[in-house]
């Protein structure tokens, strides 16, 4: 399994030809205690870099996009009942929904994890 | 309405006061008096009405629960601290605010609106009759328009000092007076919304502070204005207490929300009068007898007969929070907006004001708002979300 990032905080942890997403620790981390969430539904089409989930903190609406195309598997319905999960447990609990890709060459375009250490250390 | 930005756009955000039409642009941010002392608290520092202000320090749920538990102490600095003088400044200014300021005794406040000529708000505003005259306290993104219009509509005898040398500092929540009676002796005699001056620092070479009970978190509290120069080591001394934690602008937003207390530029502004902003109860019994202020036609028709629109406090059902700018509906008919909303941490869950149609504005309506094309159930609900905890004269405490 490899993770990916992308310039607007998301993770992708792939494997095979399906993956996870959620948004980033860094992420979580900036936009404070999050008080609501909103997953796309099972069967969902996503476009690469397509609005595909919504997390709200108590100040701010932000959308997740899409990291890559697909189809929606699973929404983390967990997180209706507990949108804190985003804060306590980002890269894990907190996902927001698993994807099955329709193009793996789209992969290519996002950073590992180094990377996005270095892109968030230069912000 | 602000449709939701990347996660990567809100990080960005540093104007946290969005699309606030009413405010100039600045030309440059400016630094308030305690800004390296928010830095070393760990703030997290935003744009707001021009200056760089700290919008959070550990996270405003936490930092807002702390104040209605303990005491939040909170810069204020950006407010515009205004003192009139000269014969007659109180009779002028009720020309421009429907609230009984020549009535106003000395060391009492009153909460009022700068209203325009054709009665829309301005502004909103404390006024306290102090020795040398009116001392006002304006919102820090339109203090400067403020002052230019008191100027223009003020007579010339009547003096305008902006007192840009002093930072305001609010100590609010149930603890605030037990922390600041230690830090300045005599403040708990104080009863919301009076003021006073009183002495702090060594008895040798002791510092005046204007200080009030008063504030915007529907909490009992104090309002301290204090020389510039001396606001760090006041801000020190505060937060030395145990009871007292630094609490940035998020959770000012979050605790006035649940108090039900209009924030201006969004849930006022110069096209909204005061019956509309259900703030009539600033419209004094005098004034409503004898009139004679900016817009009076308007606002005295408004009172008789109910204004076509007015502001109001809406529970939202379920999780999801309804923001700024979402348009409400009843059946397919749009009959209001919303001009505040957001989570309440102390409600546990999202609670919204907006304007509403007559009609459809009595506490109980059940109407639907629409947020990213969905629609949530709201209803129509009394304001205060949250009781008001003031320590009043004559109350049982």
């Amino acid at each position: 399994m490899t993770r990916y990032f992308t310039e607007d905080h998301e993770w992708i942890e792939v494997d095979g030809d399906s993956a996870t997403v959620g948004i980033t620790d860094y992420a979580q981390s900036q936009l404070g205690d999050i008080v609501f969430a909103e997953v796309p539904a099972t069967g969902a089409t996503l476009k690469k870099g397509g609005d595909a989930a919504v997390v709200e903190s108590v100040k701010a609406a932000s959308d997740v996009y899409a990291p890559v195309s697909g189809t929606v598997i699973e929404g983390n319905d967990a997180l209706e009942g507990d949108p804190a999960l985003v804060n306590s447990d980002p890269e894990g609990e907190g996902w927001f929904f698993k994807i099955t890709l329709s193009d793996t060459s789209e992969l290519d375009s996002l950073m590992d994890a180094a990377a996005y250490k270095a892109f968030v250390d230069g912000l | 309405m602000r449709q939701p930005a990347s996660v990567a756009a809100t990080l960005e955000r540093t104007d946290m006061s969005e699309e606030d039409e009413f405010e100039l642009e600045p030309i440059e941010i400016l630094e308030l008096p305690l800004d390296a002392w928010h830095r070393d608290k760990g703030a997290r520092m935003v744009e707001f009405a021009g200056y760089h202000m700290p919008i959070q320090y550990e996270g405003i749920m936490a930092e807002h629960i702390w104040t209605r538990e303990n005491a939040g102490l909170f810069d204020v600095s950006h407010m515009g601290q205004l003192m009139l003088t000269g014969e007659g400044a109180a009779e002028a200014l009720e020309a421009m605010v429907p609230g009984d300021i020549s009535a106003l005794k000395e060391g009492k406040m009153r909460y009022s609106l700068l209203l325009g000529e054709d009665g829309g708000i301005l502004d909103d505003m404390m006024i306290t009759a102090v020795p040398m005259g009116l001392y006002v306290v304006v919102n820090g993104a339109v203090k400067w328009d403020d002052m230019g219009y008191l100027r223009e509509h003020l007579p010339d005898e009547i003096t305008i000092n902006h007192m840009d040398d002093r930072a305001l500092l609010a100590l609010q929540g149930p603890k605030a007076v037990d922390a600041l009676v230690r830090v300045v002796p005599g403040v708990d005699a104080l009863y919301f919304m009076e003021a006073g001056s009183f002495f702090w620092g060594p008895k040798t070479d002791p510092e005046p502070l204007w200080i009030s009970r008063s504030g915007y978190t529907g909490e009992d509290g104090f309002e301290i204005s204090v020389p510039a120069a001396h606001a760090k080591a006041l801000a020190d001394q505060i937060c030395a207490q145990p009871e007292v934690k630094p609490i940035g602008l998020g959770a000012r937003d979050s605790l006035r929300l649940e108090a039900g207390l209009p924030l201006y530029g969004h849930d006022m502004n110069p096209d909204i009068d005061p019956v509309e902003a259900s703030a009539a109860f600033a419209v004094s019994k005098r004034r409503r007898a004898e009139g004679g202020f900016f817009g009076s036609d308007r606002i005295l028709n408004g009172l008789a007969n109910g204004p076509a629109r007015k502001l109001v406090g809406l529970s939202v059902e379920g999780k999801m929070p309804v923001r700024e700018g979402a348009p409400v509906f009843a059946g397919d008919t749009q009959v209001g907006v919303i001009t505040s909303g957001g989570f309440g941490p102390s409600v546990g869950a999202p609670i919204a004001m907006g304007y509403i149609d007559a009609g459809h504005n009595a506490t109980g309506s059940m109407l639907e708002a629409e947020v990213r094309g969905k629609r949530v159930s709201v209803t129509v609900s009394s304001l205060p979300f949250i009781p008001h905890h003031y320590h009043r004269k004559g109350a049982q405490t």
